[in-house]
């Protein structure tokens, strides 16, 4: 799926591109982001460098074992394919309260290192699992409680009340969340998304 | 104090809550901190040569999406339907764009509450919609990228579903709260 989106991304900015008459901007963009990416990814190593390390002294300090003792029955349903007491489910929880504390930085971080201990349980290395799809379902839908972003921009353009947003943004996001975990609980049973039958057979 | 510096206040000091609480509560626990830390910290260098072809492959196709003006297009063409159902003109290739880029998004939502001023219903649902979604497509390509996943299944679909499930209840909350 993402190969046809990759695809379509370029070709619409293309297309819209010559329409609107910004061809000139389309070509600069395409060396800019690339080196933009780049950059991100150095200025991305410092930072998850020092949370994989912090989390490390969480871990080795069996905090995350803790947190993912009280989680686990919730954990348990959401991800019935992980051992509960699997790497993965510490990482994954430390993800999903970083989110959720709005500590976007650190996040990332735990997301790439959940990522990573997925893949050790994983048969088919290239295909995602189950529980890499709901995790990334989860992820996408952002369960951050309060949005200090959205709060500081509203803040900055003169608004009386920004926190009065707090609420709204709480409801769309539980909302979304929902959404992420029956849809990602829903579509791995469809056939076009299920792993084939004769896959499964090699295990 | 402003609103503005308190919620600077509240994500600083949760910060530093982080990074002071567990190393200390490790020591008390007995855990050799230094070395635990340099252990972890090993591990952030391979994932980021990991994620670094996929970084590039999805930010230069969401720079380019963004600089063609395709969402803009797109949303002149639909904005009286977009208007009846809550969702001011200017306000929908932001909601587009939150699927694709963080940086991009934020960027738009900051130039709509600067334009229509902190307390207008199109900033309202500008900052709803910023905090109540992450971007499916950057997220996807890094976390599968770290881990050389090509085929992602059902999890593009479900992003998806999370995206649009987000835009539809911040647009019924909001119209409900705050136009008037």
């Amino acid at each position: 799926m993402l190969n046809g989106i990759w695809l379509g991304m370029i070709i619409v900015s293309i297309i819209c591109a010559i329409i609107n008459g910004r061809v000139d901007e389309l070509v600069v963009a395409v060396t800019d982001y690339a080196k933009t990416a780049f950059e991100l990814a150095l200025s991305l190593t410092g930072v998850l460098v020092f949370w994989l390390g912090l989390m490390r002294i969480a871990k080795d300090a069996g905090l995350i074992q803790h947190l993912a003792n009280g989680l686990r029955p919730l954990m348990k349903r959401l991800f019935p394919e992980v051992p509960t007491e699997h790497p993965a489910m510490g990482a994954m929880i430390m993800n999903i309260a970083a989110n959720m504390l709005g500590m976007g930085n650190a996040a990332t971080p735990f997301g790439l290192k959940a990522m990573t201990e997925l893949e050790k349980l994983n048969h088919r290395p290239g295909t995602a699992t189950n529980a890499m799809c709901m995790f990334l379902a989860i992820n996408t839908s952002s369960v951050q409680i309060i949005p200090t972003t959205a709060i500081a921009f509203l803040a900055a353009a003169g608004s009386s009340n920004p926190t009065a947003i707090i609420a709204t943004a709480l409801f769309a996001t539980l909302c979304s969340t929902i959404a992420a975990v029956v849809a990602a609980k829903f579509f791995e049973k469809l056939p076009a998304f299920r792993i084939k039958a004769k896959e499964e057979a090699k295990e | 104090m402003t609103l503005q510096s308190f919620a600077t206040v509240f994500s600083n000091s949760l910060f530093l809550t982080f990074i002071a609480g567990i190393p200390l509560f490790a020591y008390w626990r007995k855990v050799k901190v230094y070395e635990s830390f340099i252990e972890g910290a090993k591990e952030g260098f391979g994932i980021v040569i990991m994620i670094i072809p996929y970084l590039v492959a999805m930010i230069v196709a969401i720079g380019m999406l963004r600089v063609s003006g395709a969402f803009d297009l797109l949303a002149a063409g639909l904005s009286p339907v977009l208007e009846k159902i809550g969702i001011p003109a200017d306000v929908f290739p932001l909601a587009l764009m939150r699927s694709f880029s963080g940086s991009a998004s934020n960027g738009m939502a900051a130039e709509i509450m600067v334009a229509h001023g902190g307390d207008d219903y199109a900033s309202r649902l500008a900052a709803t919609l910023v905090g109540s979604t992450d971007t499916t497509f950057y997220v996807l390509a890094v976390y599968f990228g770290s881990v050389a996943i090509r085929k992602t299944r059902h999890a593009v679909a479900a992003g998806l579903v999370a995206d649009l499930t987000s835009v539809v209840a911040a647009v019924f909350i909001c119209s409900l709260i705050f136009s008037a």
